[in-house]
Parts: structure tokens; sequence; C-alpha cells
């Protein structure tokens, strides 16, 4: 077991590196440092000199990824790719190009993205699964035609919709709840609410199909039959028996996500202006502002490959039967 | 004629389809899952309205000069069949049917003083003298005889079709799928002519901010919705399929390899890889305005290239699923005879696996175009979709996000762009539910 975690880390490490020089890649390839220094620095009237400045003060002034004027080790470690990225490895995210330090700024905007995505996640997944095994129940029964064409329906409407419908009729014209913000502490609940219902309601659609053929398979099974011969109750077999061995899948399916909790989402975030990592990064995006967009995009990666990893050891841990090689 | 980078693409798709299609209906094992999905009366009924869709769709898609303009600006068939509603642009926002404007201006009365009032539009229900008290028959008049007029159309093409005697096509009349579908291209002809007769006096569908037909903007934002859906696929499918079967037959360092691209894909969060490709193709434009010398092109490289970075960040769901079944297949008798009898490895990849994972291919790409098509709005909601000349819904989602907080409420660009969505999308839902209960080879019992 622990050596293949250590395993898995050990092959983690080319994947981000891959992912580092992707990025790299793909923000250089037409973005020279130059540019960037002039969108920092305000478009117009920059002297050579400021540029070479900013240049230098941000490290900018090396050569991108291949150093010709050094010789041995340093003709890679020379760069800008080299100095940028080794200290991620050491998650020592820098300052950003507008010379925030980035490394503060995420474990302060962590906590409402969290705030945000894990109740949404604990309220989409109880209501996911309590209408899937409803609608199991009434199976064969014009209940389930029509909640499946109801589903399908509420798949079909874009996530969009349902937060500008939610923002209007909740928070404008029923005035229930603030339509965006955010406040500090136990106040923020009252922004918080709206995000998670909406959140939880944009789900149901594509959440609820998922679990209901999860159960439908289950269904099947011998040894629900058993149970029913026993005489148990329908709500019995399908709340009991099917439900808990329906968990392994249901809970593998969580734990991919789980760590990616952290990064927030960008859509939610920016429409309910919570001040979280999701809408970091957008404005991040919207600024160009390479070290950010690529702390975010190294951060994401290292929480996907953990999230893969807790997927594989929570199969053991709930089903015995898989051994890990 | 103009032919844009897309539009070339889509004439591809469409021959490639088509040429499936033929492919598919010639197969044996291939019937059954095909007469299953004829057979259901829904997947019928949603196939037509995709259709109707993809015809206007096909439409928009064919472009030529126009005639009326000196500069280099392409029109489609689509916008000449739109002509009144391209022309008739007010001046600002008015709602569905209206003949007044939305906000009160001062009007220069003929006596030289002017008054605080809403002030006529220059077309819709310019035709109306008196609108309060004309407003209400005319709009129902009008309806009323713009939906019998095509409700009589449809109607003599279905007395036609009725009167056919052959015994083999009217078999096929009485099936319940053939009543969907003609029930469905009933409603859409029907409900088309009501609405474009209509748009000749009103704006059916009200006016954007700029005085824009909303009507026609939805319409002219179904080719993109189509195309993203589409073509996305047509860049995604090689790469899955290729890299798919590949990793799943040969194993060792071919599988390690692709495996190693595609987790590299995937751990990249795909709205930053986006974004990151959207940057870096407005910086090439920003750098070679030379080759990018119409708004049209420009817009539509764009698109390109979105459905070009939306594949690449796509492919690996599907790849891993091939991988799988390849891995299982490979160990199958008539493959193990294969390589006894000689046969080189491409060919058995081509000629024993790929016809073996067709199935799976195809549910992938029907359930992939609903979410695509939802993608496009979310991402042009973060400026980071189609261009912001483009028509598309998720466009119009984005700026009428910001019509809601006025006063009185715009919500007719929103409503559209929901009404168009929500029936694309979900005939495409209730399709591809359908495709998959045909094809998927563990529900081909029920």
């Amino acid at each position: 077991m622990m050596s293949y975690v250590i395993r898995r880390i050990l092959y983690a490490l080319p994947l981000l590196l891959a992912v580092n020089v992707l990025t790299f890649v793909l923000f250089f390839v037409v973005n020279s440092p130059d540019d960037m220094a002039r969108m920092q620095l305000g478009q117009k009237r920059v002297t050579e000199q400021a540029i070479q400045n900013w240049k230098h003060q941000h490290g900018y002034d090396l050569p991108l990824l291949w150093n010709a004027e050094q010789t041995g080790g340093k003709q890679l470690s020379e760069t800008i790719f080299y100095q940028k990225s080794i200290n991620l490895f050491l998650f020592d995210f820098g300052l950003s190009d507008s010379g925030r330090n980035i490394g503060s700024d995420i474990r302060q905007r962590m906590w409402p993205s969290l705030a945000l995505a894990l109740p949404s996640l604990i309220v989409g997944l109880s209501v996911n699964i309590t209408l899937a095994l409803l609608v199991v129940l009434f199976r064969n029964t014009y209940v389930e035609l029509g909640s499946s064409v109801l589903l399908v329906m509420l798949m079909s409407v874009s996530s969009l919709f349902y937060i500008i419908g939610g923002q209007f009729l909740i928070g404008k014209l029923l005035k229930l709840v603030p339509i965006s913000g955010y406040d500090d502490g136990w106040a923020a609940i009252k922004f918080l609410i709206l995000p998670v219902i909406i959140s939880v309601v944009a789900g149901i659609g594509s959440g609820v199909r998922w679990y209901r053929s999860l159960f439908l398979e289950e269904v099947e099974r011998d040894y629900v039959r058993t149970a029913r011969a026993k005489g148990l109750s329908e709500t019995q077999v399908l709340f009991k028996h099917v439900l808990k061995n329906a968990m392994i899948p249901i809970l593998t399916g969580v734990v991919v996500v789980l760590p990616l909790l952290f990064m927030g989402s960008l859509i939610m975030e920016s429409f309910f202006s919570i001040p979280g990592l999701g809408s970091y990064t957008i404005d991040a995006i919207n600024r160009q502002d390479f070290s950010i967009v690529r702390a975010m995009v190294f951060l994401g990666s290292v929480l996907y490959i953990a999230g893969l990893l807790l997927t594989d050891i929570s199969y053991t841990l709930v089903d015995p039967r898989v051994r890990l090689s | 004629m103009i032919v844009l980078w897309t539009d070339g693409l889509i004439y591809l798709l469409v021959l490639a389809s088509a040429g499936l299609v033929c492919y598919l209906s010639r197969q044996q094992h291939m019937r059954r899952p095909l007469k299953k999905i004829a057979a259901n009366p829904v997947a019928m009924a949603s196939l037509t309205l995709l259709l109707c869709f993809a015809l206007i769709g096909l439409a928009d898609s064919i472009h030529f000069q126009a005639g009326d303009s000196r500069g280099n600006e392409a029109v489609s068939l689509l916008d000449v069949a739109c002509d009144t509603m391209r022309k008739h642009g007010e001046k600002t926002y008015s709602a569905p049917f209206a003949a007044h404007g939305y906000a009160k201006e001062s009007i220069p009365a003929p006596d030289g003083s002017t008054r605080w009032d809403y002030p006529r539009l220059q077309y819709g229900g310019a035709h109306l003298a008196d609108p309060e008290t004309e407003w209400v028959g005319d709009v129902f008049d009008k309806t009323f005889s713009g939906f019998s007029r095509g409700a009589g159309l449809m109607l003599m093409v279905l007395l036609l079709a009725w009167g056919d005697q052959h015994e083999r096509r009217r078999a096929l009349w009485r099936t319940s799928s053939s009543k969907a579908v003609w029930a469905t291209l009933f409603l859409v002809v029907s409900g088309c002519y009501t609405l474009f007769s209509l748009s000749a006096y009103y704006h059916v569908l009200g006016t954007d901010k700029v005085g824009e037909d909303v009507f026609y903007q939805a319409l002219k934002s179904i080719r993109t919705g189509l195309v993203i859906g589409s073509l996305t696929t047509l860049v995604m499918l090689p790469l899955a399929i290729v890299f798919g079967i590949m990793a799943g037959f040969f194993k060792g360092w071919v599988d390690d390899l692709i495996q190693f691209i595609y987790t590299t894909l995937n751990s990249i969060p795909s709205v930053l890889l986006i974004a990151a490709s959207i940057l870096m193709v407005q910086v090439y434009m920003a750098n070679h305005p030379e080759n990018f010398n119409s708004l049209l092109v420009r817009a539509d490289m764009r698109l390109l290239f979105l459905c070009l970075i939306l594949g690449v960040t796509s492919w690996t769901g599907l790849c891993r699923l091939l991988r799988a079944e390849t891995l299982k297949l490979r160990e199958m008798e008539y493959v193990l005879a294969a390589q006894a009898l000689g046969v080189k490895p491409a060919m058995i990849l081509f000629r024993h696996i790929l016809p073996n994972v067709m199935h799976i291919v195809l549910i992938a790409v029907v359930l992939d175009f609903s979410s695509l098509v939802l993608a496009e709005a979310v991402l042009s909601y973060i400026n980071i979709g189609v261009d912001p000349t483009t028509h598309s819904w998720g466009n119009m989602i984005n700026s009428a996000r910001l019509e809601m907080a006025r006063e009185p409420v715009v919500w007719w660009s929103l409503a559209a762009a929901f009404a168009f969505m929500f029936a694309l999308v979900l005939a495409a839902n209730l399709f591809a539910d359908s495709v998959r209960d045909a094809f998927d080879p563990r529900r081909a019992n029920v």
C-alpha cells in the first residue's frame, strides 16, 4: 500500500512537469515578456528602460527555455522557465506580476471558495441520492415517466439561466437574500444560501439521472431478490441494502472532486462576487497575470492528481476485494 | 460565393454524416438499433426538430457577397430570407409586438412644441394608425392569418402524402413515430411561417439595446451552437479513436505514453486551457491584422479555434472508454484468429477493432453535443467564448444579464435565448437517450 502511494506520487512528478511546460509554452508562444511588461505598465508611452527594469524586477530578463550563454547545468537553470517553475514544486508561488504575494492570496481566498463548494456538494449529493432512490422506488409507474421527462428538461437548461433566474426571483422579486456579495465569518451565510440552492437545483437533472442508473443496475442483483424474499418492504430494501452497496461508485465519484473543491467554481463565484479562488483565476485571466494563472494551473493539477490517488485508496477501503499493485 | 473556414468544414461534416448513415444502414448488425430508434416516436420527433435546426444552420452557412453593399460584407442565405428583420432596426430596446419604444423621450409635435412620451417605433407596428385601439385586433389577425397559411401549406403536403396509395408506405404511415414526425413538422413549419409573416410588421421577440431584432439574433445563433456542437466532435474523434484503440491494442510503452498525455491534459483545468488558447489567438490576430481583413473572417477564425481547443480538451473521456473497450476486445477469439493468420496490426485495428467500438463513438458523439452547446454559453459569459460580434446564445445571455436589472425589466432577449437553446438541447438530449438505449449492448434486450 505504502509503496503504491509513493510510486504514484513519483509518477505525478513528470505529469506536473509536463503541465508546467504546456502552460508555459501556451503563454509565451505569442506573449513575449516585453508584451507582458507593456501590459502591466500601461500600453502607451512606456520607455524601453522601464520595460527592462520591470523585466529585471520580475525575473523575465532571461531566455525562455534554453540559455545558450551559460555553460553546464546553468544552461537550463538560468532561464525564465526554470526560475519560475522550481519554486512552484515547493509550493512557493512568489509574487504576482502586479506585486502581490500569491501564496497568501490563495490561503486567504481558499476559505470563501470552500464555504461555497462544500455545502453545495453535500446538499447536492443528499438531494440527488434521495430523489434518485424515490424515482427507483416508483419505477414502472407514471411517476417515473413524469420524473424522467422532468429530469431531461431540467438537464437541458443552461446553468446560466438557473443563476440569472434564481437571482431575479429570490434576490430581486422576493428580496429574501442579497443578490451577491460576501462577508467575513458567520455573516457570510446569508450570501451563500442563494448560490448553494442554485448550484443544487442546476445539478439535479444530470445528478439524479446518474444515480438512478446506478441504483437501477443494483436493483437487478441477487442480494436484492434475497432481501425481498425475506419479506422486507421495498423501502427497506432500497434505503438499506441497495444504498449501501451503491455507496462504492458514489463514494469514489465524490472523492475525485474533493480536492478540487478548494479551487472553487469559476461561474458561481464571479456571478455572486464571492472572493474565492475561482473569481481570482478569472480576474487573472482577464488581467493576463501570468504568474497567478500558472500558480492556479499548477495547484489545480496537483489537486486533480491527489484526487485520483485518493480515489484509488478509497476503493481499497470501501471494497476489500480491490488490491492495489 | 464566399466559403468561410467553418462553412467548408460544415459541408464536409454533412457529407461525412450522410456517408456514415449510408454505411450504417447497409451493415446488418447496425440495422436492429437503427430500427429501434426509428420505432421510437420521441426519438423521431426530436430528430425532426434537430434536422429543422440543422437546416436553418446550413442556410446560414452559405455565404455570398451582398449585392447592394460596396464593402466586402458577406451575407448568408438566412440573411436574405430574414431581410426585413435585418433591415428593420430600431433605435434601442422595444418589447415584443410593441408599437411604442421602451423609454420615454421628447417628441417634437408639428406645432413646434415637444412632449414627453413613448415614441412610435420606426418599423414595429408602423402600419397602425392608432395603436391603442387597433393593436390587439391587428396582432390577432396577423397571427391567425399567418398560422392558417402555414398550417394550410402543411395540410396540403399531408394530404398529398396521405393520398399515396403505395401499400408499404401506407403501412409506414400508421406507425406512431411517423405520426410524431408529422406532428413536429406541422408545428415547426406553421410556427415558423407565423413568426416570419408577423415579423414583417412587428418585432416578434422585441429588439435589443442597439435596436436589432431579437428573433433574428436567435435564428443566427443557431449556426454558432450547431458549429460548436458538431465541429468539436470532428476535432475530437480522430484524436480519441486513434489514441484510444492504439493504447488499448498495443499496451506497453504506447499505452503509457498515451495515458501520460491524457492525464496531463485532464489535470489542467479546462477553462484555463481554453482561456490561455483564446488569449493566444487574440494576440496572434492583433499581431497579424493583414490575414484577418474582415470582421466576419476574424469572428469565424475565433469560432473555429474555439472548436479546436474544445476538441483538444474533451477527447480524453472518449479515449479512456475506447482504450478500456479495446483492452477487452483484443483478447477476443476473432482478434486472436486474425493475429494467428498473420494479419498486420494496422489491418486488425481497422477491420476488427474499429467497427466493434463504433457504437461507443456514436453514443459519445450524441451525448457530447448538448453539453457542448451549453458550454458555449458559459464560455461566452467569461469572455473566452466566441467573438463578441458573433451572434450566439451565450452573447445574448451575457448582455441580457445586465438588462435584468433595468426597470422595467428587459426580459425578451433572455427568454428568446432560453427558448431556442432549450429546444435544441432538449431535442439533442432526448435523441441521445434513445441512441444510447438502442446502441448500448447492455440495454439491447430491453
